[in-house]
């Protein structure tokens, strides 16, 4: 009876602890800790890859910095918390990590269904496909009975079964396991077209030995919007990370930059613009809202940069990876990328 | 003219020149049959085809210096003409320690040196205070530990900054010294006549081998987070080494059950007419014998066990070849497959193989029974 009755009261502490900490800030957890810990990829070129010394960098990690610029004041506060594909909800959601920054597409199974809040989107992928330019092909259309190299297992196989039967076209798969091996046969002239996510075909592109002689076609065929994502049940938190996106697109909207940040900030001269006054802080009290110091946008865009500054140095043209804006331009250049206004 | 010898003086001549020297190796080993002599010249002919192309490849055009890959395949006549292990050099240091502060990576090189002398002090059978080498390598892990995580004294690491062949050695050593001592036990407790017991144990070394090692490692990483409360976080890496080490018990179990089971009932019974009680009699005349018996079987389980220990990658843990497959993916040096993979084939290559040595070397200094 007695043993029962510490059973019982066992399992409420437990179910106690369980709710309570689900409730407790995780802001607060972050600023306690002093170190942001991002859920990131085992690695994805441009994405995220710790470098020779072993720091990580690449367009997800400059993410995770801002977030940590944002709410710790310091981008160098992270922590990257490596997942692969199948680990990585499980890592957050068990508390492993604060935040997801992991080249994730969100679609309503991992919104719903995992139990996940999506933030936005920081990179609009897509499948795509790459041939050698010798071939002369301009268009995807023009690619019936060609030969494609294509990962088994991924949603790409059927995505790229649905384009070719849509088109009244045929192909023959070579099916590979990753991403090295498609190089490989692609290489060799084992297929015509390597078909995978565009960022992935640029990274592919890049490595081998005369990128210049193969070309990404124009044409996108499946929706892979990637974003931040964070646990349910933590709704500041979840504006934090909403924000923390939405005013890097709104200061490359706005022209702030890391370079004239101070300028524009008060440190060196001020903006008259109202909305970068509220954005840096000089104006209003958005920060304090956040729960966040009045400078977080400021220190955001001073140590890691603004969306067109974060993307140009991991992934952008003058990278190894080489790609361009296209769909992550901002909606002003006829791009997707649209933030919400600091108002 | 002839010399004559008288009986018994004549010196030993040569044996004939046909049946000694290189010539008569070739055609006793290569050449003994007309099969045999075409065997040799074919595996010649794909040798020469092969293997200068490999070693140019390896050595004579491979790339030391260069600053990114694009630098690297400047410097040949031609992409991938060569190995650009300036790839593995540029990361060396980050393949060994992982992220483990770099001003305190002297603490992880000393622990190494401690393993090497308390595997020196376990193989030699002719040091001096044998028993006190003994004290020390059970005392190893522990120091191992403290050294490792600090605490105490020490400045404290956590765990997540360990990687590359750091973790690979850490998980590999500590599931294996662990897990024979269990694995024994299980032997035992499988053998034993108390009921409870012997089902405890059978059904754990069942379920252990009847589940993939990639189940237990993914319960490890996420349905355990789910049976404790949320903010207690027990160590992911603890949790992996208590997975790797059960998983690996299991096996060595059976294999230690096989070395029992291969001893004749006139030994057990010679050790009961001694009046020696159960535990005396494994020690002293059961345990020896078996686990000589089952030599092979616990190394071939230790290299199964260590080179499955890659198999951390998948929960995101980043072992040599967790950290070599993220290194890939650096911008600056994309497309470097090869070189990486043989290097890190390379250091697993030396680990089972010095292994496997030490196997063999302990197979024949136990050899005490007469040879057939």
């Amino acid at each position: 009876m007695r043993l029962k009755t510490t059973l019982t009261s066992a399992a409420l502490a437990l179910a106690l602890a369980v709710t309570s900490g689900v409730q407790a800030g995780t802001l607060e957890d972050v600023q306690a800790r002093g170190v942001l810990r991002c859920v990131v990829s085992t690695g994805i070129a441009g994405f995220a890859a710790p470098n020779a010394s072993g720091v990580w960098e690449g367009f997800d990690i400059d993410f995770c910095r801002a977030t940590a610029a944002a709410v710790l004041g310091d981008a160098n506060k992270i922590e990257a918390v490596t997942s692969t594909g199948k680990t990585r909800f499980t890592r957050l959601n068990a508390g492993e990590g604060d935040v997801l920054w992991r080249n994730t597409t969100i679609t309503f199974s991992r919104d719903v269904g995992v139990k996940l809040r999506f933030h936005g989107v920081n990179y609009y992928d897509g499948q795509g496909f790459m041939v050698k330019k010798d071939l002369g092909i301009s268009s995807a259309t023009e690619l019936d009975g060609a030969s494609v190299c294509i990962q088994t297992g991924t949603t790409t196989e059927l995505n790229l079964a649905d384009y070719f039967a849509s088109n009244g076209m045929s192909y023959e798969a070579v099916t590979i396991e990753t991403n090295d091996e498609a190089r490989q046969n692609y290489e060799a002239g084992r297929c015509d077209v390597y078909t995978t996510d565009a960022s992935g075909l640029a990274s592919t592109r890049s490595a081998l030995p005369d990128p210049d002689a193969h070309m990404v076609l124009p044409e996108i065929i499946s929706k892979e919007p990637l974003g931040p994502a964070t646990r349910h049940g933590d709704d500041q938190w979840s504006d934090i990370i909403t924000w923390v996106l939405n005013a890097t697109i709104t200061a490359e909207e706005l022209g702030v930059t890391s370079a004239n940040v101070d300028s524009l900030a008060g440190k060196t001269g001020v903006s008259d613009h109202p909305e970068i006054r509220r954005l840096l802080g000089v104006d209003g009290s958005q920060g304090s809202e956040l729960g966040l110091a009045n400078d977080w946008a400021y220190q955001i865009i001073k140590q890691v940069g603004n969306y067109g500054e974060i993307f140009e140095r991991n992934i952008g043209v003058n990278t190894p990876l080489g790609i361009a804006r296209g769909y992550n331009a901002l909606w002003t250049d006829g791009g997707l990328q649209y933030s919400p206004p600091f108002r | 003219m002839t010399k004559q010898y008288t009986p018994g003086t004549h010196p030993d001549l040569p044996p004939p020149t046909r049946t000694r020297g290189p010539i008569a190796w070739m055609r006793l080993n290569l050449f003994s049959s007309p099969l045999n002599a075409l065997l040799t010249i074919l595996s010649v002919w794909l040798l020469w085809l092969i293997v200068p192309g490999i070693m140019e490849w390896i050595a004579l055009d491979s790339i030391w210096t260069a600053s990114d890959r694009k630098d690297c395949w400047a410097q040949m006549n031609e992409p991938r003409d060569g190995a650009c292990w300036a790839f593995i050099k540029s990361s060396f240091q980050l393949f060994l320690f992982g992220w483990y502060p770099e001003d305190l990576r002297w603490r992880p090189m000393l622990c190494f040196l401690l393993f090497l002398i308390a595997v020196v002090g376990i193989l030699k059978d002719d040091l001096p205070g044998k028993r006190y080498w003994l004290w020390y390598a059970v005392a190893f892990p522990f120091i191992a530990t403290w050294l490792l995580i600090g605490g105490f004294g020490l400045t404290p690491v956590p765990t997540t900054k360990f990687g590359g062949i750091l973790l690979t050695l850490i998980v590999g050593i500590a599931s294996l010294s662990f897990s024979l001592p269990i694995g024994i036990l299980l032997a035992l407790g499988r053998r034993s006549k108390l009921p409870a017991l012997r089902t405890v144990c059978v059904l754990f070394i069942e379920f252990i081998r009847g589940v993939p090692l990639i189940t237990l490692l993914f319960v490890a990483s996420t349905m355990l987070m789910y049976f404790l409360p949320p903010g207690s976080t027990f160590d992911i890496l603890m949790r992996v080494l208590i997975m790797v080490t059960l998983f690996a018990s299991a096996y060595i179990a059976e294999v230690v059950r096989g070395g029992l089971q291969g001893l004749s009932s006139g030994q057990y019974e010679a050790a009961d007419s001694l009046g020696l009680n159960y535990w005396r009699a494994h020690q002293l005349i059961i345990l020896p014998q078996a686990l000589k018996i089952s030599i092979p079987g616990i190394i071939n389980t230790f290299i199964g066990a260590f080179k499955d220990s890659t198999l951390v990658i998948i929960i995101g843990m980043m072992d040599i070849l967790g950290l070599g497959r993220a290194r890939l993916n650096d911008p600056e040096w994309l497309g470097l497959a090869p070189e990486l993979y043989i290097f890190v084939s390379l250091f697993f290559f030396i680990c089972c193989f010095s292994m496997a040595r030490y196997s063999l070397s302990l197979e024949k200094r136990l050899a005490t029974e007469h040879k057939q």
